[in-house]
């Protein structure tokens, strides 16, 4: 359906980014995994369990208000203690200890050594996401989206730049803390393609119920172009140099064309906005904020937030603090429409 | 000579005010446009995909309330969309859809939606009667 208006506004595939988070069943009753598969059956086993408790105490009580005599005797005598008191509770809840240990040690068996690894760094209030390779090098950046191949374990090391935030995914994990000074490791899979809303879970302040992200699990043909085309865009700073050879091809794909998205460039490199955004392949090289050298692909803006299109850049440059009230960055209120509409066609076309 | 003049004057004034006079006169009022529940509930649906209320404060959508364009809140009271064309919801479908078109040097880009989901989002935006 997106397709035909696409000539409007270049867009991405983000119609429907948002079911992400919702739907029925609930992401956290909906597993797409085995780390989440395990969390979703001990939770149902609790459930049935405490139903079942429940109902027995409140038996009990009836019998024990308005049942017959010979009835409310037996309730009440010694061995009616001895076994619903004591036998019962202890047989059952060693059972349910044992087998919900045996359930998810799952969970924190380590992954295996050759697993892919990213890094997700907590922020106040959005995550920075770095793909490792083999050494433990960052591959590529990225912000607010965690991007998976389908059927494989991931580990995901989770750190945090100032204050404890959370790392939830429900489809997919349990949560995980992201403490300063620390790394925790979680294990996440998808056994299927989707996107899966993911949240900060821990109170981090201000602006903490905007912070979220998406994680995107591809398929095997899927996953292998997404590598392609983001290894492709680990470009060196080439981008507005005259290289002869290879390197062209690889700087063919950073669309750096039209007068409009030229000066938004410029003005990008000029109102501070390089401070604190890298843009791969340009001077930009702040890290206090998001990486922008994808935010034209991606799914939303602000964290998590926003659909993204020209509309909403132009929007949350504008005037962020009354979108995410209290996030770091200022609103740009100083300028002007055409500026705006320069600097968002720029960024559009980091891919 | 004189007095001719002076008639000639006044049948002009005469006519001045006559035409000034229609001129001011508004079309009698139509029946008030009822946008169709459903249009508009699809409308609120589109508003949200895109994100207008990045921009816009639009009663109904309690967040965001952006504040980079002109607040939506009594929108259906307004004479002209974005100060340069008649409100109507014709002319609102093509605005939200492709503003730039509608009026050169707008602020407000095209966005993603299609020719219905506009004319829906310009339903919800008339179905707002906070009178």
């Amino acid at each position: 359906m997106w397709r035909h208006i696409s000539m409007v506004s270049t867009m991405n595939d983000s119609s429907d980014v948002f079911d992400a988070w919702w739907g029925w069943p609930p992401p956290v009753l909906d597993p797409a995994g085995p780390y989440a598969d395990s969390v979703v059956v001990l939770a149902w086993a609790l459930f049935a369990m405490g139903v079942l408790v429940t109902g027995i105490v409140v038996a009990a009580l009836y019998v024990a208000i308005k049942g017959p005599p010979h009835l409310k005797a037996k309730l009440g005598g010694e061995r009616t203690v001895w076994i619903g008191g004591i036998a019962f509770p202890g047989v059952v809840l060693t059972g349910l200890l044992v087998w919900g240990l045996t359930l998810t040690a799952s969970i924190t068996a380590p992954a295996p050594a050759d697993a892919m690894r990213v890094r997700v760094t907590g922020h106040m209030w959005w995550f920075d996401v770095e793909y490792l390779d083999a050494s433990g090098d960052v591959l590529l950046r990225d912000a607010n989206e965690l991007h998976l191949p389908v059927g494989e374990p991931v580990v995901v090391e989770l750190e945090s730049g100032d204050v404890i935030h959370n790392f939830w995914v429900p489809n997919l994990s349990g949560k995980e803390d992201m403490i300063p000074g620390r790394r925790n490791e979680l294990v996440v899979q998808a056994d299927r393609a989707g996107r899966f809303g993911g949240v900060c879970a821990e109170y981090c302040g201000g602006p903490h119920a905007l912070m979220g992200f998406v994680t995107v699990a591809h398929d095997r043909a899927g996953w292998a172009d997404w590598m392609r085309n983001r290894t492709m865009s680990l470009r060196p700073a080439v981008a507005d140099q005259d290289v002869p050879g290879e390197l062209t091809a690889i700087t063919g794909r950073v669309a750096q064309t039209g007068n409009e998205a030229l000066s938004g460039r410029q003005l990008f490199m000029e109102s501070g906005c390089a401070a604190c955004h890298r843009v791969g392949g340009t001077e930009a090289n702040g890290l206090v904020g998001p990486d922008l050298t994808h935010v034209g692909s991606r799914l939303t803006l602000g964290a998590g937030i926003l659909p993204n299109n020209r509309g909403t850049l132009m929007g949350w440059i504008g005037d962020s603090q009354s979108i995410k009230p209290g996030n770091r960055m200022p609103s740009y209120d100083m300028l002007s429409a055409d500026q705006l509409n320069a600097i968002a066609a720029w960024l559009e076309q980091q891919k | 000579m004189t007095g001719g003049r002076h008639r000639s004057y006044r049948a002009a004034a005469a006519l001045l005010c006559l035409a000034l006079g229609l001129a001011g006169c508004k079309q009698p009022p139509g029946p008030r446009y009822i946008p169709d529940a459903e249009d508009a509930a699809r409308g609120r649906a589109a508003i949200e995909r895109v994100g207008c209320a990045a921009c816009h404060e639009i009663p109904g959508i309690d967040w965001p309330e952006g504040r980079t364009g002109p607040s939506l809140v009594g929108f259906d009271d307004i004479g002209l969309i974005a100060g340069a064309v008649p409100n109507t919801p014709e002319n609102l479908a093509r605005f939200v859809r492709n503003a730039p078109a509608v009026k050169p040097g707008s602020t407000m880009p095209a966005m993603p939606l299609t020719q219905e989901e506009a004319r829906d989002v310009a339903a919800y935006l008339y179905g707002l009667d906070d009178e």
